[in-house]
């Protein structure tokens, strides 16, 4: 039974280009208080164009009704649970919203002397501190944009460090079951990327390390919680088997909302790692950005951070451009700074005991799911779980439902689906992470939607093979669009 | 706590639910060597309210009230009221990457409109929907152009912004790709086509330029087009200053268009977050780093859209993807949306006509230091005082004065870069020319 939705009106709405017409205008611009320029002087005649062929003419009401149409036509953390495995899909607070438009903080420019800019730079060194109190590392630069940006500049960073120290070796080691990200950044940074096998118990082999790390060996790159959301119980010896050969342990910090304030990296041997803030720390994910992905470090790796680096001097903060042994800039200016706004806002709410609390409740809600639906669907692995729980649809394939359209028929009873055929160890798999900030009632309604569904894969193959029916849109063809892609609108069609 | 919603008699009854009587017993399986043994030595949570007012007191800090003429790749645009409320919409602001694209249609059309709003602005075939930022998106446009091309060295404008061609170094370093830089015309500030000619070669990929570039001058990027493509490379063009490309002539010599978005609409946030793009020509979108928004049609045969070509992405080629990233700036590339849609095909020209009327109302009253042609930003060179004491004087007036050029560019440690947009106001202008006036030659 579907208890969570029924339909309502849904409103058409042509592109842009389609609502165009000609002299209509959704803005006005001041009276011009210093004489016109003839653009053609100015520029040159060559530079100037005649037009912007095709660009929108709309009015602002008929704008604003655009994007709100559109906007309705999206599911959203607002909505209901969005329990993306690995996407750490928290509520995201409104307060955080607020304060990074504060017009001190959000008109701030770049290059604004340092004198005046104190307020921002002081949100930065806060933001740094407890970042490196909540992982137990050493240093932190908040400069990288998004977690695989941060995830490049720790794997420079290593680089660097292990090339002082006379060779940068070869290759890096990535889990079977690790994010995409990973063996792309690797191959970024210039290394070659050996794969290894998990254990069938799903976790990282030690044995195997043990026999793989030689001198060519630069980091082993591993996610804990990994991609199954089982603690890697044999972490600390990987990392001592990675520092007795001088290589070093990198952790993709993706699942940091299973660990915040119940264990820290920096503890258990992790030499680098980078963190979404856009994951654990609850800032919007804005349909797929902004994010931010600090990098927090052990001191061995301090000297190489990004330039420009923040210091104390005096009462003053200052920056550091003088760092002759860093990688350089990975961007332009300091870092996304309206989204360490939104981070620190998060934190500050929260306090301590706060955000271990949540790590708690996140874990909870992750074990409740799964010895719920235990019952109905494989799980494939046993260990302990944390934020996260992967199940099979081993029990559904076999009448011909995939982990696909079960997610595809989630939708129909209102829920954003899990995250499909990931972690790639697990073959179709369902990985589902419910987040701290789902509460009971939300729960127990996606734990009967999913119980409701394994019956249907049984009785109705069909039924869930087509899903969703409650959707303006129906199943996409997304092959169709890969082999001819339609890019942009060219006029004429739809 | 505010932010967890569970009720302790709610907790109490999942727990039964698991078969635990304590929430420790959820970490019972770790290793005792991994536990932190105490607890988070961070402040207690605070209220709403404290939240609030301990950002205005940050923000307090900052500069207040003081009229700015800085640009150099963050400019002072004003935002439409609009893009806050449209982009305000949970729908929008708490939805992830529409990778199901039944319920995510909203996210999609509007990186369509984007993406096709991108290539008419800039004259190209296909663009992204977003990267980073710019200046991310300088390597990742030299890396698609040396997969291209099958050749590895990039040759890099000194024009092009002094942190983007650092962060090309970055990258470049631990790819093999040596990069080198060819000059300017202290004259005209223009690209030196001499200096080019000489450094290019048979194993040129990319030929960066930036128009208009780092001092404002609209550059000669077809010349460096002609010149690139005799040797084989592509040519790379950027952009800082997206408002110009609502007067300047789209560069049909360029293979690859890269730029920041920040001047639709996004708030300079002192650097970020801001949007970046590339864009390029049909025949290469195979090898275009980032998400793709495709049309399709749903099985009722209504039109669709959908994440494309996801085949070039880290997710399904790992290690031979043609980039690592996986985050685009889709909130970001959406408030440039509704900041194109609002100024529309007039206003974007009209806004960029107010940009050059004022940044030429300011040069009148101080000679540039450069001849070829500027669109809102330019250099003045002073005399009798450094770019710093004169910022130290205007900022006694409350003005925010131009970025002392002397950091990145030594032979002009004695100039200033300035920028003038719509919303600089006549009666700064004319403080700031009369307090540089004195000094400017």
């Amino acid at each position: 039974m579907i208890h969570n939705v029924r339909t309502h009106i849904s409103q058409n709405e042509a592109l842009l280009f389609e609502r165009s017409s000609p002299g209509k205008r959704a803005y006005q611009l001041p009276e011009l208080d210093v004489p016109p320029v003839d653009a053609l002087a100015a520029l040159g005649a060559g530079n100037v164009r005649a037009g912007i062929d095709g660009f929108p003419e709309v009015s602002e009401v008929e704008a604003i009704r655009h994007f709100t149409r559109l906007s309705t036509w999206n599911y959203a953390i607002d909505h209901g649970m969005y329990p993306l495995g690995s996407c750490t899909m928290k509520y995201n607070p409104r307060v955080n919203e607020l304060v990074a438009r504060i017009e001190g903080l959000a008109w701030a420019h770049p290059y604004q002397p340092e004198a005046l800019a104190q307020g921002s730079m002081e949100v930065m060194a806060r933001l740094e501190a407890m970042l490196a109190e909540i992982t137990g590392m050493d240093a932190v630069t908040l400069q990288p944009s998004a977690g695989a940006h941060g995830e490049l500049t720790g794997i420079l960073l290593i680089r660097a460090l292990l090339e002082k120290r006379g060779d940068p070796r070869k290759k890096i080691l990535v889990p079977d079951s690790a994010h995409g990200t990973n063996p792309a950044t690797a191959a970024i940074a210039g290394y070659a990327v050996e794969n290894i096998k998990s254990t069938e118990t799903g976790l990282l082999d030690v044995s195997a390390l043990e026999r793989i790390v030689d001198q060519d060996v630069a980091a082993l790159m591993v996610t804990n919680p990994n991609t199954l959301g089982v603690f890697e119980e044999n972490i600390a010896r990987a990392a001592e088997i990675l520092h007795a050969k001088g290589a070093m342990l990198y952790m993709d910090g993706a699942n940091m909302n299973a660990l915040v304030g119940i264990a820290r990296p920096g503890d258990f041997g992790v030499d680098a790692l980078h963190l979404n803030l856009h994951k654990t720390f609850s800032t919007p994910h804005g349909g797929g950005g902004p994010g931010a992905g600090p990098v927090a470090v052990k001191k061995a790796l301090e000297p190489f951070l990004p330039v420009p680096r923040l210091k104390r001097s005096g009462k003053r903060w200052a920056w550091d451009y003088k760092r002759k042994r860093s990688i350089g800039r990975v961007r332009a200016f300091y870092g996304n700074f309206g989204v360490l706004v939104r981070a620190l806002a998060y934190i500050l709410a929260h306090g301590g005991p706060g955000l271990r609390n949540a790590t708690v409740d996140a874990v909870m809600n992750a074990v409740y799911i799964r010895k719920r639906l235990e019952p109905y669907y494989d799980l494939p692995y046993g260990s302990p779980n944390m934020h996260e729980v992967v199940f099979s649809d081993a029990r559904q394939a076999a009448h011909g439902v995939r982990t696909g359209d079960i997610a595809k028929r989630l939708i129909d009873y209102g829920f954003h689906p899990y995250t499909v055929s990931f972690p790639l160890i697990v073959h179709g798999a369902l990985m589902i992470e419910p987040t701290e900030t789902e509460g009971k009632a939300e729960l127990d309604s996606f734990i009967d939607a999913m119980i409701s569904i394994a019956k249907e894969a049984e009785t109705d193959p069909q039924l869930v093979k087509n899903a969703p029916y409650n959707t303006r849109t129906s199943r996409v063809d997304e092959v169709s669009a890969a082999r001819k892609p339609v890019l942009r609108w060219k006029g004429g069609e739809g | 706590m505010r932010y967890l919603p569970k009720s302790d008699s709610e907790r109490r009854a999942m727990m039964d639910a698991c078969g635990i009587d304590s929430p420790e017993a959820l970490f019972a399986h770790l290793p005792a060597a991994a536990r932190l043994g105490r607890a988070l030595e961070l402040p207690a949570g605070i209220s709403e309210y404290e939240i609030v007012d301990y950002f205005r007191r940050r923000a307090a800090e900052n500069a207040n009230g003081y009229a700015s003429f800085l640009g150099a790749g963050a400019y002072n645009h004003f935002r439409p009221v609009l893009v806050d409320a449209v982009a305000s919409r949970g729908e929008f602001l708490t939805s992830y990457t529409p990778y199901q694209a039944e319920i995510s249609q909203g996210v999609l059309t509007a990186i369509f409109e984007f993406q096709t709003m991108i290539c008419q602005l800039t004259g190209m075939d296909v663009a992204n929907a977003s990267m980073y930022d710019g200046s991310t998106a300088v390597p990742e446009a030299a890396m698609m152009a040396a997969r291209l091309t099958g050749k590895g060295k990039a040759l890099v404008a000194r024009s092009v912004h002094p942190e983007y061609r650092e962060v090309l170094y970055t990258y470049a370093k631990n790819q093999g790709m040596p990069v080198e830089e060819f000059g300017y015309v202290p004259e005209t500030g223009t690209l030196d086509l001499e200096d080019l000619e000489r450094k290019i070669d048979g194993l040129t990929a990319a030929v960066i330029v930036q128009s208009p570039n780092f001092f404002g001058v609209v550059d000669q990027v077809k010349a460096a087009g002609e010149i690139a493509h005799r040797s084989g490379a592509l040519l790379v063009l950027i952009f800082t200053e997206a408002v110009s490309l609502g007067i300047l002539e789209p560069q049909a010599e360029a293979d690859i268009v890269a730029g920041e978005l920040q001047s639709f609409a996004i708030s300079p946030s002192y650097g970020g977050p801001f949007a970046g793009i590339i864009a390029t020509r049909e025949k290469h979108v195979r090898q275009i780093p980032g998400r793709l928004v495709g049309q399709t049609t749903d099985s009722r045969g209504n039109r669709a859209f959908c994440l494309t070509l996801s085949t070039r992405e880290q997710h399904i080629r790992r290690e031979r993807a043609t980039s690592n990233i996986c985050t685009n700036q889709a909130l970001i590339a959406l408030m440039a949306t509704v900041f194109m849609t609002v100024y529309g095909k007039q206003g974007l020209r009209e806004l960029a006509e107010q940009n050059l009327a004022k940044a030429h109302y300011l040069a009148g009253k101080l000679k540039p230091r450069f001849a070829g042609g500027f669109f809102n930003e330019f250099a003045v060179r002073l005399q009798g005082k450094t770019p710093e004491e004169a910022n130290k004087s205007l900022l006694k007036k409350k003005i925010v004065g131009g970025l002392p050029l002397g950091r990145f560019y030594p032979e002009l440690s004695d100039s200033m870069l300035l920028c003038a947009t719509e919303m600089s106001r006549r009666p700064d202008m004319d403080a700031l020319s009369e307090i540089l006036g004195l000094a400017a030659r």
